[in-house]
């Protein structure tokens, strides 16, 4: 059976399914973030002291993965004009950067976890570490969900390309869509945790 | 041949934005060194963010030109979000949750 509306948009919402059930998905990302978000702030005011993020945490590494996420949300909607411009191989330049951007930024939080670990610095030692790895460690697990799909969609699920190029072209926006709320997450997760 | 000079047109708006989060997140760092209070700190830190995840959503998610269907869930989003921060305000404001936080 065919799947419905992988491309044309149904008459009644207006746009191909995957885009309002990614949208549904992310509605629910942003609740699941939002309370985590909440319960940083319930912490924060109810802690007699708050250290300040920058005095423990590594704010040039962190300015540089945000750095990277950034990039990485261009060179993915860069892949997504590129197929819409009828142009695979740019399509798999720009796809396999927003990969190794991914990459890049893991390999990063991963040195500022290990330093981390060296000094002993665990969740269990203060509710402000608590909720640093929570937050980032959550994020970092949407990262590579993302990346898993990103690869996929760059090598093996590239082959749809040859034969239903609108619907995977698609697939790409949604990937994308998804991506770019992980951006998005980091984008407020920086200063939260960095910079005050 | 239309869809690809549209899309052109789109690729330099990405392109302006990108730059524009890259200025952005420079504003937050250099303004973390400031050492300003809390308060203002905390206020200007979130302003800069709304900035930028107003413009990824905007233009990298094309929020700016998305159909209805789109925006009456993000609506209904936005609402249970502010319910979810505005909790800790309800928590504070209750004597018996109150009781026990030092």
């Amino acid at each position: 059976m065919e799947i419905p509306y992988t491309i044309d948009s149904r008459p009644d919402t207006g746009l191909f399914n995957a885009k309002l059930g990614i949208w549904l998905f992310l509605a629910s990302e942003v609740m699941l973030f939002g309370a985590l978000f909440t319960s940083y702030i319930l912490l924060r005011v109810s802690a007699p002291e708050w250290p300040h993020g920058s005095l423990i945490l590594n704010v040039p590494l962190a300015t540089l993965n945000t750095v990277v996420l950034i990039t990485s949300s261009i060179t993915m909607v860069m892949a997504w004009a590129s197929l819409k411009m009828n142009n695979f191989k740019k399509y798999r330049t720009y796809m396999g950067l927003t990969f190794l951007a991914g990459v890049a930024f893991l390999l990063i939080k991963g040195v500022e976890y290990g330093t981390k670990f060296e000094h002993h610095l665990f969740p269990s030692n203060s509710t402000f570490f608590a909720i640093y790895y929570t937050l980032t460690g959550l994020h970092g697990l949407h990262v590579i969900g993302g990346m898993i799909v990103n690869g996929y969609l760059w090598g093996p699920g590239s082959r749809m390309w040859k034969t239903r190029p609108e619907r995977f072209t698609n697939r790409v926006e949604v990937a994308g869509l998804y991506w770019h709320f992980v951006d998005l997450v980091w984008i407020f997760l920086f200063p939260v945790l960095y910079l005050l | 041949m239309d869809q690809t000079q549209d899309i052109k047109k789109h690729v330099r708006t990405y392109i302006a934005v990108f730059i524009a989060l890259l200025a952005l997140t420079t504003i937050t760092v250099a303004v973390s060194y400031l050492h300003l209070e809390t308060h203002e700190a905390i206020i200007i830190a979130l302003i800069v963010a709304a900035v930028k995840g107003g413009l990824v959503a905007s233009f990298f998610m094309h929020l700016i030109s998305e159909k209805k269907a789109i925006y009456m869930a993000l609506i209904l989003t936005a609402v249970f979000f502010a319910v979810l921060m505005a909790l800790p305000i309800f928590a504070h404001s209750d004597p018996i949750m109150m009781k026990h936080v030092p």
